[in-house]
């Protein structure tokens, strides 16, 4: 075990698929209670490497550990400390609300008890209680996406890794899921956040910038905007990617 | 995906062709011989020179050979009554009985016309040698049991019955898991920290009460529709049921962590699916297939089922008479259960 102040440790990170490295080299550590960016462009490395975090992918080679515990050996123990959200919407559509929250709480081994404590007091804070036995499939999406951060950290986990949760949400929705990630934050859950709206990398402690495979730049959003003399994210962005192009 | 759809039909067309025939080519015949006599050895010679018969048994007592027919070891029982030979010397005529266990009633119709066909040649043996003038020497009585009327649906739905608990299990547990694969629900259940054999029971214990369920259904309209006869315990098909439904739903599962798409998984399954069922005896007797098509019957759980089905509900067999069949598909849902749980994998 490393440090304690930081819940994600990696050094060296590789990951190869036959002659394609996908994640080349990645060193960084994530402090607890921080919201880390993670960009890069579509086909930049970014979901490997979250793939590997979670448990769900073994590297290459790297020293990686995640809440304590190391990606080779202890996968199963390193996913009852996190939580997880993909890019493809994955609550299931054909249960109602509370049924995916007892579903998904059952799993963490939350109590009956506490599953409807956590189920009511989100949907509270989302404003919602009276859809609690709508089907899913029938929700809107901004409000499914809201809904599919708020499962992935009802069991309180340490880390809650989003894969580009945004995804075609509309702005005010986007601000909202922002919100509501300050709130996790707030609770002391660490964020990791891969996202390619560039607006978003500003609301992030730190960002890491990856341009196919590496990380070419990591630091808080100001400090990079001061080192690239740009205006914004965008900007830091795109001279980036160009100097790699 | 390319080369499954060249290869599977190719395999199908070569197992099946060679394996499913209508023709009975061993029948396995028991001889009770009361007559002892010259005459009657005969008779049993021209039976065991036959290549379509296998001569199972001979006894004196007609009750060793009803007990064959009973634990399905005997197809048909012959029976030369006391005095065979001193009737045929007098051109009296001669009683043989024939007992055909007819359960396949198709099956019972061709054994009978064999026999009917040796006892002929016999006929005109004793004819040309004795008096050509008198009829028939030989008199037969036929008596088909446990399916009196040669009823084909007497036959056929107890089969059919095992066909719908196997679709059910073997397609609707593997589509299931290979949906979560193309929704990609199934990333979000690899993420928890689930255990591979949570993940699989979930996935196999709704299906079963399914399963299960349809079969009582089917067994009531069996009964109230088409009046097949129950003789058998009622439980005892649902103990069997139970176990054979983990066999199939194993096969299932372990087909879905193979496949990426409810196409490739459905087409497997269909395929796999097609060879059991044909094989199975459902349609032709399974026995009269050739050699190595009977050893690859060992791994269907299709035959193992029908053939206990059929005896429970249409020779009333108990526990005992399936003692064995029953361990082996234990054995078999076990086996292809851990298959699955070890072959589904929560990394990508």
């Amino acid at each position: 075990m490393g440090n304690m102040e930081f819940v994600i440790e990696a050094e060296g990170l590789t990951k190869t698929f036959g002659s394609f490295v996908a994640n080349d080299n990645l060193n960084f550590n994530v402090k607890k209670g921080e919201i880390f960016g993670f960009l890069g462009a579509n086909g930049a490395g970014k979901t490997t490497a979250i793939r590997i975090l979670c448990g769900l992918l073994l590297p290459t080679s790297g020293k990686i550990s995640v809440a304590g515990f190391d990606v080779y050996t202890q996968t199963e123990a390193i996913k009852k400390h996190i939580g997880y959200m993909s890019q493809r919407f994955s609550l299931y559509e054909d249960l109602s609300i509370y049924e995916n929250f007892r579903f998904y709480g059952g799993i963490y081994g939350m109590s009956r008890s506490k599953i409807k404590e956590k189920t009511s007091e989100m949907l509270g804070r989302l404003g919602i209680e009276s859809l609690r036995n709508s089907i899913i499939a029938s929700l809107p999406l901004g409000i499914r996406q809201k809904l599919a951060f708020s499962v992935a950290i009802m069991h309180s986990p340490q880390i809650v890794f989003l894969d580009e949760p945004t995804g075609g949400v509309d702005p005010i929705t986007r601000r909202q899921f922002w919100e509501m990630i300050y709130e996790a934050a707030a609770q002391g859950i660490t964020v990791f956040v891969t996202t390619h709206y560039m607006d978003e990398a500003e609301y992030c402690n730190r960002v890491s910038i990856m341009v196919d495979g590496r990380i070419e730049a990591l630091d808080t959003p100001r400090n990079l905007k001061d080192k690239y003399q740009a205006k914004d994210m965008d900007g830091v962005f795109l001279k980036l990617a160009r100097k790699a192009g | 995906m390319l080369p499954i759809i060249f290869i599977i039909p190719i395999v199908q067309l070569l197992i099946l062709s060679y394996a499913v025939t209508f023709e009975i080519k061993s029948i396995r015949l028991s001889i009770t011989d009361n007559d002892n006599t010259v005459a009657s050895r005969r008779l049993a010679g021209h039976f065991r020179s036959s290549p379509f018969y296998n001569i199972v048994g001979e006894s004196a007592d007609q009750r060793d050979g009803a007990e064959m027919l009973h634990n399905g070891s005997a197809h048909q029982m012959i029976v030369l009554l006391p005095g065979f030979e001193k009737a045929l010397a007098k051109g009296q005529p001669a009683h043989v009985q024939i007992v055909t266990d007819a359960i396949n009633g198709s099956a019972a119709a061709l054994m009978n016309a064999y026999t009917l066909q040796i006892i002929g040649d016999y006929n005109r043996e004793i004819l040309a040698e004795v008096s050509p003038q008198a009829g028939m020497p030989v008199k037969l009585t036929w008596s088909y049991w446990f399916n009196p009327q040669l009823d084909y649906k007497t036959y056929m739905v107890p089969g059919i019955l095992v066909l719908l608990v196997t679709i059910i299990g073997m397609f609707l547990s593997g589509m299931n898991v290979v949906r979560e694969k193309e929704l990609g629900t199934i990333e979000q259940i690899n993420v928890t920290p689930i255990r591979k054999h949570q993940f699989i029971a979930g996935k196999l214990i709704p299906f079963w009460i399914i399963a299960l369920f349809e079969l009582a259904i089917g067994l009531l309209v069996a009964r109230l529709v088409f009046s097949i006869p129950i003789l058998g315990n009622i439980f005892l098909i649902f103990v069997v049921a139970s176990v054979y439904l983990f066999v199939v739903m194993g096969i299932g599962l372990f087909i879905s962590t193979l496949t990426n798409t409810q196409q490739q998984s459905m087409f497997i399954s269909w395929f796999v699916l097609v060879i059991f069922i044909l094989m199975s005896g459902l349609f032709t007797p399974a026995e009269s297939m050739p050699q190595w098509a009977q050893n690859l019957n060992i791994i269907n759980p299709i035959a193992y089922f029908i053939s206990i089905i059929r005896m429970i509900m249409l020779k009333g067999s108990g526990i005992h008479d399936i003692m064995i069949p029953l361990i082996i598909l234990a054995g078999y849902g076990s086996a292809v259960l851990s298959l699955s749980v070890w072959r589904y994998r929560k990394t990508i």
